[in-house]
């Protein structure tokens, strides 16, 4: 239903017209419409995080004699995460750069690395994981560990799915150029990295440097 | 082999349990047999298929709620008939102990997300895109997901009475006692997974009809213009959107622990029950104002309507909307006032739950003067609709009392509660959505539904409803607990509860009547063939009934807020029907059987969960995989209608 | 008058006698709520009254005028009440009802902030307080006197004219301790220790039952609280701690294991016992929830994991 609303007098924009001062992936009501119902989207994925956080506040001391926070995390670890997660956020605001600058190939390959960024921060998150695991410190350790590892997970799987998303737009582009379709995909899985980097500064925050230091 | 048969027998179809089984496998299977048959013998797969399964199109989305949330009443109104005839007498042995713990934990599941929350949907789906002037919602293939999430869902949850076994720890499901180390079986998994998938359809449903409301209203209607119906809705969608997430991460939280071992709920390794508690409410009682609030919007246009007069107050009625909005998540608490928070707490949430009193009363208020001076007519809508300001005046007034933090220490978890969310939850929320499938019922199927068999219905089930839970208050005094499966004969409760049986039964007299009802009219209703047989106010009933698939064949030009009404009032209706050089070619969004494959792998994938047969779940996972890729991939999801089909269907229907 | 809308009005009356009649019988005694026999209670009563009052004087009008109106302007031919389509808006009358809701929530909310913060406080200041420690279980209530050193099952003996403080936990999972007619219910809650007050002016047996679900076992959760004065109440302790049996470590095992039970008397009980339940099942992970309970936090290390192991090892052998 893409157009079920250009034909409204009060909307004007009519299909495949991209107007000077609209960037592209506005440029159609209804592609703009999919983007307003992504932020909402992405209102609800934060209460689901901050349901989460709250969560882990909660337990975070809960140890039941396991681990804690600070005998288990390891800075260079996390720090290192922090820093691939927070360049992948500034490489795909590249790619949505060069995406209203219409130029397909350069979006593909910022797509690319943020994609490359995102698999070496879940590789390392990956085995951050395993190595708490093989330290004994697993989900059913303590209430503590199971905050953690969900909390941290889920947003670990939040990035895979994005990853896979970014996949598929990276074909789309690739296959059919820069068009207000494939320009609000581009736009939708890049808002929604700056979204899961966001979180991410509150793990980094709330979890690993209240951990360490407390 | 035959021993592999019996087992599974055994653990999975529980053959072992008795006659009420029995007669459960024998039901389904015959209503199974009767829809294939019937099917096949009127070659109806084809049809179903292809303008069921997988329409996008709002109006028959809303169709298929309306149809499941009528199936869902029926079978939360049988457990519920259950659990009164164990109770109408002390020391009865109807029901054993365990299963009667499953039939009210089920009957509370039911009522609210299978029942009340697919009624609400179908109304939002039926009502607000031809309120607002728009051809369909936001996003119509979300929409179908909603519905298939939805959909199997409830599947999922319904099987579980015939395969392994209901979930018996209360509508609430409060941990420990729902974790593994005192419920192992996986009734308790069923409830989980199946209200995961059913809740992710929800919040999609809730973005949609917000993005709808707020962006595809037709040129001219500001938000003050638009219809209180349509406000209700976008109400009722925030507060989904705020607080379904809560219940979501509660479910799945609490699933991890049940499946994986941890420890968020449990009593060892530090795990803290409360959070659940603390979680669910919060989404738990604002859960009521998702309904109630969508209820108020029935009413608001009933009354209207039926008074031929404007709303009273309009502006109030928006403000209170959104008050009840905002303030109905700030008083969850109120749910464990007895749970030791200190007094601090339960004063500010007291205080704040008798404070969602103050709209609501001005609401009642504002009908009430919508009626003075109006001309009132007592139509089946309005007639529940005047029975909800009896009942709910009530509601509200026990709601008060319960407020009262020191009283509720003596309420809580006795009959008198029970009474009270019953009197709220049907007086508010059944007669809403029984006044609004009356109202909107022409603008669906293009005929009425018989008002002698209706009022039939109402009065049966309005005095069942009284002869039901009026003498529960009072058990609730005489100091009866709820979920107690049978009680001794000393304290007297016997005789109260025996009239109480007698209502439900009498209340379910009423809902065979509108069973009845459905099926004379049918056959005899009164056709519409204006498309406007009530003389109502908003754009719905500038349309034909039922509604052509593409809704407006010209998109109006909104200047009123009672539009229809006031251009019938000038005599300028003729303005609302199309003129043929303005007809151009319509957008409309593809069917696509992708959302019900969706809702198929979700539900394969959730008996995955609920018996840790990961296979079944990694699979089921996967196909989730392969749906949403594909949808990725799809670069033409819709088509145009030509200017010229229109015309003459136009035409056809006489509006040119 | 309509013939309908005279039907309507006979079943509302009929409604509305069935429920004053209700409400008057609520003078016998089976109407527990109605008839609280100490002080807790009846201060709940008063604010029970006192809403019902507030609230009806709103809705019984606001239900006259709907009868009122709904008769007035139907819609009969020949009817010649006023009839004004476009009459929507009338700021006074607005204002009238935001007002009246407000009134009534400002004097039911004071009302019932002043009671919340009275019933945290001992009912009777003058009297000595006993102190009663309750242990919910699968599906027995175990009542342990730290000060008298007996124990009882589904019974509890308490003197007259003293305010009891109940110190309630569970070591099952959550229930709630509700004894109608003494006053409002509180949580059992494992691993939290919670407070009530209660007592009774009136020597009696008065029913007590659990009220939050608790499984198979629940319809029959229930106990007595036995009132007799202080004498009787001295005498019973004497005779427990000279007839009953010790209830020793593995006693108490035994009766955790779900199962329903009548009444037991124990002359004595681990010592402890309370705090190390709440402790083991997470109260160690609140702080300040044990300082008030007499006897503080146990001594042992703040790390006890061999307990825990075997309390998993115990729950899950429970549910079998």
């Amino acid at each position: 239903m893409s157009t079920l609303t250009w034909e409204w007098p009060g909307v004007h924009a009519a299909p495949g017209e991209t107007s000077g001062e609209v960037s592209i992936e506005y440029s159609q009501p209804s592609e703009s419409l999919k983007i307003f119902g992504f932020w909402l989207f992405l209102a609800t994925d934060m209460l689901l995080f901050a349901c989460l956080f709250a969560t882990y506040v909660l337990l975070h001391t809960h140890t039941a004699g396991g681990p804690t926070a600070r005998t288990l995390f390891d800075v260079p670890g996390f720090v290192a995460e922090t820093f691939i997660l927070l360049t992948s956020s500034f490489t795909s605001g590249i790619a949505t750069y060069e995406m209203r600058r219409q130029r397909a190939g350069s979006v593909a390959l910022w797509l690319v690395i943020t994609m490359l960024l995102g698999m070496a921060f879940v590789g390392l998150e990956a085995k951050e994981f395993v190595d708490y695991v093989q330290m004994g410190a697993t989900m059913s350790r303590s209430a503590f560990l199971s905050a953690f590892f969900t909390l941290v997970g889920t947003h670990g799987s939040h990035v895979s799915l994005g990853i896979c998303w970014m996949a598929a737009v990276l074909i789309q582009v690739l296959r059919q150029g820069i068009h207000p379709q494939t320009a609000r995909k581009v736009f939708n899985v890049s808002i929604y990295w700056h979204f899961l980097d966001v979180v991410w500064v509150f793990i980094f925050t709330v979890v690993y440097l209240t951990g360490v230091v407390m | 082999m035959w021993e592999a048969i019996r087992q599974f027998g055994d653990t999975y179809l529980m053959w072992k349990e008795g006659p009420l089984i029995w007669a459960s496998d024998v039901l389904i299977l015959l209503t199974i047999a009767g829809i294939v048959a019937v099917l096949t013998y009127f070659k109806k797969w084809k049809w179903l298929w292809d303008e069921w399964l997988t329409t996008v199109d709002h109006k028959k989305i809303g169709i298929m709620y309306l149809i499941c949330a009528l199936l869902m009443f029926f079978r939360g109104g049988v457990d519920a008939l259950l659990m009164r005839t164990q109770l109408a007498l002390p020391n009865n042995h109807f029901l054993d102990a365990e299963h009667y713990d499953q039939i009210f934990t089920t009957h509370g599941t039911i009522m609210i997300l299978f029942m009340a929350m697919p009624f609400i949907f179908a109304l939002f789906n039926i009502a607000v895109p031809l309120q607002i002037g728009a051809r369909d919602v936001a996003f119509p293939y979300l929409n179908a997901i909603s519905f298939w999430l939805f959909f199997f869902g409830a599947l999922l949850f319904n099987i579980s009475f015939v395969f392994g076994g209901s979930p018996d720890a209360g509508w609430t499901s409060y941990p420990p006692l729902t974790e593994l180390g005192f419920d192992k079986g996986p009734g308790e998994n069923y409830y989980l997974v199946s209200l995961l998938i059913s809740g992710i359809g929800t919040i999609g449903t809730g973005i949609n009809f917000i993005a709808t409301i707020l962006k595809m209203r037709a040129p001219g209607m500001t938000m003050m213009k638009m219809p209180l119906f349509s406000w209700a809705v976008l109400a009722s969608s925030i507060v989904i959107l705020t607080v379904f997430p809560a219940l979501n991460v509660a479910l799945a939280l609490l699933l991890i622990d049940r499946l994986f071992g941890a420890h968020f709920f449990t009593i060892q390794a530090g795990g803290n029950p409360m959070m659940f508690i603390n979680l669910f409410w919060v989404w738990g009682h604002p859960e009521v104002y998702i309904v109630v609030l969508v209820a108020f919007g029935v009413y608001s246009e009933v009354v209207a309507t039926f008074s031929r007069k404007e709303i009273f107050g309009y502006k109030s009625m928006v403000a209170s909307l959104m008050a009840i909005t905002i303030v109905g998540d700030l008083t969850w608490v109120h749910h464990f006032f007895t749970m030791g928070a200190g007094p601090d707490v339960n004063s500010f949430f007291a205080v704040s739950t008798m404070a969602v009193g103050i709209p609501t009363g001005v609401k009642m208020f504002n009908w009430l003067f919508t009626m003075y001076r109006g001309r009132i007519r007592l139509t089946l809508p309005m007639l529940w609709t005047l029975a909800f300001i009896v009942c709910f005046a009530f509601a509200g007034a026990t709601g008060v009392m319960l407020a009262a933090a020191p009283a509720d220490y003596q309420y809580h978890n006795s009959y008198f509660l029970v009474a009270h969310f019953h009197q709220a939850l049907i007086g508010g929320v059944v007669f809403g959505m029984l006044a609004g499938m009356y109202y909107w019922w022409p603008k669906m199927f293009g005929f009425k539904l018989d008002e002698r068999l209706g009022r039939w219905a109402f009065w049966l089930f309005n005095l069942g409803f009284y002869v039901c839970f009026v003498p529960q208050y009072a058990l609730g005094f005489m100091g009866m607990q709820r979920r107690m499966y049978t009680y001794p004969a000393v304290f007297g409760w016997g005789p109260l509860n025996f009239i109480s049986t007698v209502g439900a039964y009498i209340m379910g007299l009423g809902f065979l009547f509108i069973v009845a009802q459905v099926l004379y009219s049918i056959k005899y209703g009164e056709r519409d063939v204006t498309g406007d047989i009530w003389d109502g106010r908003t754009l719905e009933w500038s349309l034909p009934s039922p509604v052509p698939h593409y809704n407006f064949a010209v998109i109006p030009y909104v200047t009123h807020r009672d539009m229809w009404w006031e251009l019938k009032e000038q005599g300028r209706t003729q303005e609302l029907r199309p003129r043929p050089e303005d007809i151009r070619p319509i957008h409309m969004p593809n069917n696509s059987g992708r959302p019900f494959l969706l809702g198929v792998c979700f539900f394969v994938a959730g008996l995955g969960f609920v018996f840790a047969w990961w296979l079944l779940a990694v699979l089921g996972l996967l196909g989730v995989g392969a749906c949403l890729l594909a949808r990725s991939f799809e670069t033409h999801d819709e088509h145009d209608v030509p200017a010229e089909e229109i015309r003459r269907y136009e035409a056809q229907l006489g509006r040119l | 008058m309509g013939q309908r809308e005279m039907r309507r009005r006979v079943t509302r009356v009929g409604v509305i006698a069935v429920a004053a009649a209700l409400l008057l019988s609520g003078c016998s005694p089976q109407y527990m709520v109605l008839n609280p026999v100490g002080p807790v209670g009846k201060k709940e009563l008063d604010l029970i009254l006192l809403s019902t009052v507030l609230i009806m004087m709103v809705i019984l009008p606001v239900l006259a005028l709907l009868f009122y109106i709904v008769w007035r302007y139907r819609d009969k031919p020949g009817n010649k009440a006023p009839y004004q389509p476009r009459w929507s808006e009338n700021k006074v009358l607005e204002v009238i009802w935001w007002g009246i809701p407000i009134v009534v929530v400002a004097i039911l909310g004071t009302a019932t902030v002043k009671t919340t913060y009275a019933l945290v406080k001992p009912p009777e200041t003058n009297v000595k307080p006993l102190t009663v420690e309750v242990v919910s279980l699968d599906w027995k209530w175990l009542f342990l006197y730290p000060d008298q050193g007996v124990a009882t099952v589904n019974y509890c003996e308490i003197p007259t004219g003293v305010p009891v403080q109940f110190e309630l936990t569970s070591d099952a999972p959550m229930n709630s301790f509700w004894v109608p007619q003494l006053g409002g219910q509180e949580y059992t809650m494992p691993g939290m220790a919670m407070r009530l007050w209660l007592q009774a002016d009136k020597p009696g047996t008065y029913y007590g039952h659990g009220a939050n679900f608790t499984g198979e076992g629940f319809a029959h959760d229930e106990f007595r609280v036995v009132a007799v004065d202080e004498t009787k109440f001295n005498d019973w302790v004497t005779h427990v701690k000279q007839t009953a049996p010790a209830l020793t470590k593995a006693g108490y095992a035994q009766l955790k294991r779900p199962s329903i039970m009548g009444t037991a008397s124990y002359k004595s009980f681990p010592p402890g016992l309370f705090n190390d339940t709440v402790w083991a099942d997470g109260g160690q992970y609140m702080p300040g929830m044990l300082n008030d309970v007499p006897g503080g936090a146990p001594k042992h290390g703040m790390q006890d994991t061999s307990s825990m192991s075997s309390r998993m090892a115990q729950e899950a052998h429970m549910s079998s």
